[in-house]
């Protein structure tokens, strides 16, 4: 599998460090119950199909990156940089 | 049918003519008392002990493919019971019994083979670590011997012990742990059931789950809908989807494991090996394949095949361990889907749902469970209370901060 980095191009599975579901872009507010937290951190839809999901360029730029792609076919659909896609979903 | 060496034998001479299928291929029912989703070893051997232990055989199993496709038939077929934290323990302490009495039990031969495991270490603090973990194996009642260099030089002379990155310190033998016969043991489990009266249904997947009331009623599946008062969840990698037809999201993350099998070799290894630092493993299976595995690949997936980058990091491992099979063709490399959770234990439990049970997460480790997974979730499904080894696998464990966290690392799930 290789990812193409919207900064670096195309490159080698090797170079990217995964870290999960991008659930991770969906932090519950301060004071949020401790249910919230719970869903945010260890609940997962896991889904069988199309997948977003979040890695980081370790051994290239160094950006945190948004990928869309397939858990079946190991189809990579788009890479995106999380900065921009953060900031769509309100956070700073 | 009894199985015997007898039978064997006059089989042999009158041209095994008289061999009947091992289990019956039934329609299902309309209802039954139980229904357990997912036909490989967990489900199969979770019906055996129902049926077994609680006298319960109004029962089925369904199975969207066969028999045994799935992660009992896809794994590199370790057994032992080398864990420290108290709740993974005992429960493995108790697979290991079930293990040793099973062929017994079932009339089947698993070829279970306690050929003995070690676990390298390549530093002081390593060793320690092993000492302490060899103690509360002691503790538990399993066996541990702590080896030197010589000790493991003389088990394993065909090791690179002066290797620069990781020189070998010694082992952690565990002499009761080895292999078994990884689809014998599904087959062995699926004809147990057959006998007591359990219906195994194959080609007949499940694409809903009932509930009413907050009590489940039964299920949809492609051979029409089957009531049930009970239904347990049993399906490995697929559990977040099985899940999601009765509304629950799991602490569950699917991910690749490889595996790999050279061509046949003569008899070279007699252990099954342990080199942590590689995350590498081997054992020689009995038609003299060399079988062996890595670590995850790291990323979620559903593909059942992985990708080469740890198909090279594990051949280097391997290399770096025993350069002697450097020669060895590699004959097949496979993946299998492991429900990883948080903490790298699993799940057998309640689901809030009432009727509803659960039995996931087994991480890369499930194999080796099989009996007693199968155990405690009949325990759990006849009784509605979990078994007392099998107690701390609770589904909202990561919530509570009640983790059984063997590894140390952290509940979170790229880090198992």
């Amino acid at each position: 599998m290789r990812l193409t980095c919207p900064l670096c191009g195309e490159r080698d599975r090797r170079e990217f460090y995964y870290y999960g579901s991008d659930d991770y872009l969906r932090r519950p507010a301060e004071g949020a119950p401790a249910a919230a937290w719970d869903d945010y951190l260890h609940n997962r839809d896991n889904p069988a199909g199309e997948t977003r999901d979040l890695w980081y360029h370790e051994a290239g730029c160094g950006q945190w990156l948004a990928v869309t792609r397939n858990t079946v076919t190991h189809a990579v659909l788009a890479v995106d940089l999380v900065a921009p896609v953060a900031q769509k979903r309100g956070r700073k | 049918m009894r199985y015997s060496g007898f039978k064997v034998f006059t089989e042999g001479l009158f041209g095994n003519k008289g061999w009947k299928p091992a289990w019956r291929d039934p329609a299902p029912k309309a209802e039954y008392d139980a229904i357990i989703i997912g036909g490989g070893g967990h489900g199969l051997s979770t019906a055996y002990y129902l049926a077994k232990n609680h006298g319960l055989t109004n029962i089925a199993v369904l199975e969207k493919g066969y028999l045994g496709g799935g992660n009992v038939g896809r794994n590199t077929t370790i057994v032992r019971a080398n864990y420290f934290l108290p709740g993974n323990s005992e429960f493995y302490s108790h697979s290991l019994k079930l293990w040793e009495g099973l062929e017994a039990d079932l009339n089947y031969n698993v070829m279970h083979s306690q050929r003995g495991l070690i676990n390298l270490f390549h530093s002081d603090g390593q060793r320690d670590a092993f000492a302490r973990r060899g103690n509360a194996m002691v503790n538990q009642g399993d066996d541990a011997e702590l080896l030197d260099r010589d000790g493991v030089r003389a088990l394993l002379p065909y090791l690179d012990f002066e290797q620069t990155r990781f020189p070998i310190y010694g082992g952690l033998l565990h002499r009761r742990g080895g292999t078994a016969r990884h689809d014998a043991v599904a087959w062995g489990y699926a004809r147990g059931a057959d006998q007591r009266g359990v219906d195994l249904i194959q080609n007949c997947e499940v694409t809903g789950i009932d509930v009413e009331n907050g009590r489940v009623t039964g299920v949809q599946t492609t051979r029409g809908a089957i009531r049930a008062k009970k239904v347990g969840i049993v399906v490995a990698g697929r559990s977040s989807q099985v899940a999601a037809m009765a509304g629950l999201r799991l602490p569950i993350e699917s991910h690749i494991l490889q595996a790999f099998v050279t061509e046949g070799l003569k008899p070279v290894i007699d252990h099954v090996i342990s080199f942590g630092m590689g995350h590498f493993y081997i054992s020689q299976s009995d038609k003299g394949g060399l079988v062996f595995g890595g670590d995850l690949d790291f990323y979620a997936s559903y593909a059942a095949r992985g990708n080469l980058p740890m198909v090279e990091h594990v051949m280097e491992a391997g290399m770096t361990l025993m350069p002697m099979i450097g020669r060895a063709k590699v004959l097949r490399s496979w993946g299998g889907i492991m429900d990883m959770s948080p903490d790298g234990s699993p799940v057998i439990d309640r689901t809030g749902i009432d009727g509803l049970y659960i039995d996931c997460g087994w991480n890369y480790g499930g194999f080796k469970a099989v009996p007693a997974s199968g155990w405690c979730m009949a325990h759990l499904m006849a009784t509605d209370q979990p078994h007392e080894v099998a107690r701390r696998f609770t589904l909202n464990r990561f919530a509570t901060g009640d983790l059984l966290d063997e590894e140390g690392t952290g509940s979170q799930h790229n880090l198992h």
